[in-house]
């Protein structure tokens, strides 16, 4: 059998690290309400995951890669984001 | 906080770092600083694993994994590099654990300093070799438990004051920051970005594995450490002008030791002890701030 090797051990295409869909490791799960959400992005800065998405003003959480560590609901000032077990 | 700092990302999710991960705020806020022109050179530390398993890497420029104790050698020579090639562009940027700036590393960094080398190095501290399983280094606090150092006989020697040390080689710029301020952390890099020689960040980044903390406590327990003055945050421009960037809140140390579960075994004089420790400290500090 032929393998093939990189040469130099050489990525080029970083940031190729997203096909790991580390939401599997999720105990817990943000769920945000968006009503009590006071826009001061908060969340987004403390993510160590880049899983919270602002478009246009309007708050989400990328769940393929949140792992549930709950910075963003413990840092939350109004207490918009509660953290639910993950039913199976 | 949003209004100061860059929205621009320069590490892909699905990097390995454990949940609630300190270390991954660090370099997420410095590269939102440094941008696309940047080459970051990593020693042996948690970020090898983070950056993710190969041929997979989870950070969006130039990234170059080294020996432990080469970082600072490393990121000279890569500057020099550059130099010949007539890029003044590119920042190099050294991103080191505190077992690779503390211990291992130590010897290289000095040399680097002391040659004035034109780089950022930047010291994620959590305060003991995490990677391979939480052994104690010479960053890890008095009376904090690790694996080689347990409950037992938990260390009994302080921490190392590795930003005197570099103030020491009278470096253009030293700093120390934290992960719960990053308008404070970014101005620091923005700050080095812009000075020529051996720039030197000291970065909080408390680490929920190791510490035996809550994963969605970091913030507040670096918050905490800021204002128990456990680490203050200062800086030190040419070895002898000290600035205290945030008066702190003087909180009882008690507060920031009780969410660790590293700590949990200390009595309440161990704790008298170490609130007697960091008071020292910080007078220290305030005499050097005031000179």
């Amino acid at each position: 059998m032929k393998r093939e090797y990189i040469r130099g051990g050489v990525i080029h295409n970083s940031g190729n690290s997203v096909i790991f869909k580390t939401g599997g490791w999720r105990v817990f799960r943000p769920v945000i309400d968006q009503s009590m959400c006071n826009r001061c992005k908060l969340c987004y800065w403390y993510c160590p995951d880049n899983t919270i998405i602002w478009e246009e003003d309007n708050v989400g959480i990328n769940y393929e890669y949140c792992k549930g560590c709950g910075i963003c609901a413990h840092e939350c000032p109004k207490s918009a984001i509660q953290m639910e077990r993950e039913k199976l | 906080m949003s209004s100061t700092m860059p929205m621009q990302e320069y590490i892909s999710p699905g990097h390995m770092a454990c949940p609630g991960c300190g270390a991954v705020l660090a370099m997420r806020y410095i590269l939102n600083v440094l941008g696309e022109k940047t080459v970051v050179v990593i020693p042996a530390s948690c970020w090898s694993v983070i950056d993710g398993v190969f041929p997979y890497s989870a950070v969006r420029v130039p990234l170059f994994h080294t020996a432990f104790e080469t970082a600072a050698s490393v990121a000279s020579g890569i500057k020099a590099g550059l130099d010949i090639q007539g890029d003044t562009e590119t920042t190099v940027l050294a991103f080191a654990g505190d077992g690779a700036t503390f211990d291992i590393g130590f010897q290289a960094l000095s040399g680097a300093a002391e040659r004035n080398e034109d780089f950022i190095y930047v010291c994620y501290d959590n305060e003991a070799y995490m990677n391979t399983g939480v052994q104690r280094s010479s960053a890890t606090p008095y009376g904090a438990w690790t694996t080689t150092t347990p409950v037992r006989h938990p260390k009994d020697r302080p921490k190392k004051r590795i930003l005197e040390i570099m103030a020491a080689h009278e470096i253009p710029y030293a700093a120390t920051a934290s992960i719960a301020y990053p308008d404070d952390l970014s101005a620091k890099v923005k700050k080095a970005k812009g000075i020529y020689g051996t720039k030197f960040l000291h970065i909080f980044s408390p680490c929920p594995t190791g510490w035996k903390s809550k994963s969605s406590q970091i913030i507040k327990i670096a918050r905490l450490a800021v204002h128990t003055k456990v680490f203050p945050l200062y800086e030190v421009e040419n070895g002898f002008t000290f600035h205290i960037n945030m008066e702190p809140k003087n909180i009882p140390v008690r507060e920031y030791l009780k969410l660790q579960g590293r700590f949990a075994h200390l009595s309440e004089e161990d704790i008298a002890d170490i609130q007697r420790q960091v008071d020292e400290e910080w007078e220290h500090l305030l005499k050097r701030a005031l000179y």
